[in-house]
């Protein structure tokens, strides 16, 4: 399948400001999930009660929350926690969706109606209030987070899939390899899945960025991590308490969010163009 | 008329599967749930005594078998009874009937706000040349991937703290309604300018739109009677579904400015496990988006009769 993804259409490459920064954002986040020591010299733990609440500034850019703690160095160091919490609840969503999806499009038309009104039903609850009833039930923590966004995330790329399954099954080389004498489930695996899951990496990439900022929405109300991890939702919800006074502390921890969500996006419809051949716009 | 009252029948069932679903994530809660009222009212973890359950258990119905639960609890929403809060100890539906104005209020509000927004948009900037495309849907898809709590804050602090041209505490007040009708509208309207965009750029290549101008209408007639009219129906088709997240979007917003409405008591319930309001809240819900969605699906017949006749 990875020979598949890869082999993307040849188009002329153009330099594109925008992706390049998108890139470089998520490159930067990345290795803050991987070694956060290489972008910071601050402990992101050590408290200093003389610097408390202070606003942004060359010693520490993002200013200070109401410890004395380094908010620069808390954002980078939350970056592990976010960026799994988004990996774990997209992989869940993922297959939730890809079980509901392709057995929709691939099962008879019974199979198929029955899927899609669980699909509906599921769509009936939004992800933020079907989250808030899973932490009510089973109580809050990292589990039921990853859970609630994964399962709440999973009906509209459930109905994606059953959409691009059925395009794929309806082509002309599926029906000529029918013709040609493959058995169907040959077929399936050779022809319609591989065609089928490529656009699944850009729904990959546009659900990592959605669930972070789902989950940081959940710990933002004080449902989400516990403290003292400095996850980017529960710097949003520690800082809350401090809005008329500290503004920094809610608006950097929700740019590092919103920045890496925009450049997930910015490079999922890049994926996307060049998937579909060629560049139009 | 057969389809609309095949479209209500589905409506139903799907409220009645939301309902099962509702219920059988209640009952798949971890522990006792005699155990943990009690220790929510007392505020302490500790083993109770079959004397101290048994009333609790009596009073909620624990102690039926599962499905009598489940048929309770199908009846009860059935006649609108959503249950008893398990720490205020009223009926839910009370509780929910006392608070939801403010918020459907807030709902309706940044729906307006956003169709203004995005219809606005697109009759100013679509199809004028690149500068201008290129500046509204880059505009446009920057502000339909702002999380309500960031933008909410954001206006918070620049509007109300710093500028102080709104309340901070925004309670029932009108004004207090602005902020965080925009939270809720900004985004949505990103999204839905996103839509009417593509279709309106499509729409104005087509045959009749090039007639109407050699009978030698002007710009500004061909865009509003022409071409909104196809641009907008997509756009309703989203509205309808973008209700449930319209509403998680009231919670976060009614919380930053402190608003009356659901938000609040969802919040605490949430934290205080009160599982009967919220999960009877996330019915709510449910119903809401089901009904929306309903009236999308006849408004779109209104708008665009040729689906009658498809189908």
């Amino acid at each position: 399948m990875s020979g598949v993804l890869l082999a993307l259409p040849r188009v002329q490459v153009r330099f594109r400001p925008g992706l390049a920064l998108s890139i470089a954002l998520v490159a930067f986040f990345v290795i803050a999930a991987i070694a956060p020591s290489l972008l910071t010299t601050q402990d992101p733990l050590k408290i200093n009660l003389g610097d408390a609440l202070q606003p942004p500034s060359a010693a520490h850019i993002f200013g200070t929350d109401q410890s004395g703690r380094d908010l620069y160095a808390r954002v980078v160091y939350g970056a592990r926690e976010s960026l799994f919490i988004g990996l774990a609840a997209t992989a869940l969503s993922m297959s939730i969706a890809f079980v509901l999806g392709v057995s929709a499009a691939l099962g008879n038309k019974l199979t198929d109606g029955a899927i899609n009104r669980f699909i509906e039903l599921l769509f009936a609850f939004p992800v933020l209030l079907l989250s808030l009833l899973f932490v009510t039930v089973f109580g809050a923590g990292l589990t039921t987070l990853i859970i609630a966004v994964g399962v709440g995330t999973a009906p509209g790329y459930a109905r994606m899939i059953r959409g691009q399954v059925l395009a794929v099954k309806g082509s002309g080389y599926v029906e000529a390899a029918g013709a040609l004498g493959h058995s169907y489930p040959k077929v399936i695996r050779r022809h319609i899945l591989p065609n089928a899951m490529r656009p699944l990496v850009v729904l990959v990439t546009l659900g990592v960025g959605q669930s972070i900022v789902w989950a940081s929405g959940l710990a933002f109300l004080g449902l989400g991590v516990a403290p003292p991890s400095p996850e980017w939702g529960a710097l949003l919800d520690a800082g809350r308490t401090y809005i008329t006074e500290a503004w920094w502390l809610e608006v950097m921890p929700g740019l590092a969010i919103v920045s890496f969500a925009l450049a997930l996006t910015a490079i999922g419809r890049y994926v996307q163009q060049r998937l579909e051949g060629g560049l139009q716009r | 008329m057969k389809t609309v009252a095949l479209k209500v029948l589905g409506a139903i069932a799907v409220l009645w599967a939301a309902a099962t679903f509702t219920f059988f994530v209640q009952a798949a809660l971890p522990g006792d749930r005699a155990t943990l009222i009690l220790n929510q009212d007392s505020g302490q973890i500790i083993k109770r005594s079959d004397a101290e359950l048994a009333p609790v258990n009596e009073k909620f119905g624990f102690d039926d078998p599962i499905y009598a639960q489940y048929v309770n609890y199908v009846a009860g929403l059935a006649q609108g009874d959503l249950g008893t809060s398990y720490r205020l100890k009223a009926p839910v539906t009370e509780i929910i009937s006392e608070q939801i104005w403010p918020t459907i209020f807030l709902t309706i509000a940044a729906l307006v706000a956003a169709w203004i927004k995005a219809l606005a948009l697109t009759l100013l900037t679509a199809k004028r040349g690149r500068i201008p495309s290129a500046l509204g849907s880059g505009y446009e898809t920057f502000t339909a991937a702002l999380p309500h709590y960031w933008l909410g804050v954001i206006l918070l602090v620049v509007f109300a703290i710093e500028l102080q041209l709104f309340p901070v505490e925004g309670g029932s007040s009108l004004i207090g309604l602005v902020l965080p009708a925009l939270t809720l509208g900004i985004p949505l309207a990103g999204f839905l300018g996103q839509v009417t965009r593509d279709e309106f750029e499509k729409v104005l290549d087509q045959p009749f739109v090039t007639s109407a101008r050699a009978r030698g209408m002007g710009d500004f007639g061909v865009r509003w009677r022409h071409a909104l009219r196809h641009a907008v129906l997509p756009a309703i088709t989203l509205s309808g579904w973008a209700i449930g997240a319209l509403f998680s979007g009231a919670v976060i917003a009614e919380i930053i400015f402190a608003r009356q409405g659901i938000g609040n008591i969802l919040v605490t319930a949430a934290n205080m496990r009160d599982i009967p309001l919220v999960s009877g809240i996330v019915m709510l819900v449910a119903l809401i988006y089901v009904v929306a969605n309903l009236l999308v699906d006849l408004a779109y017949r209104v708008v665009d009769p040729r689906i009658e006749v498809s189908s």
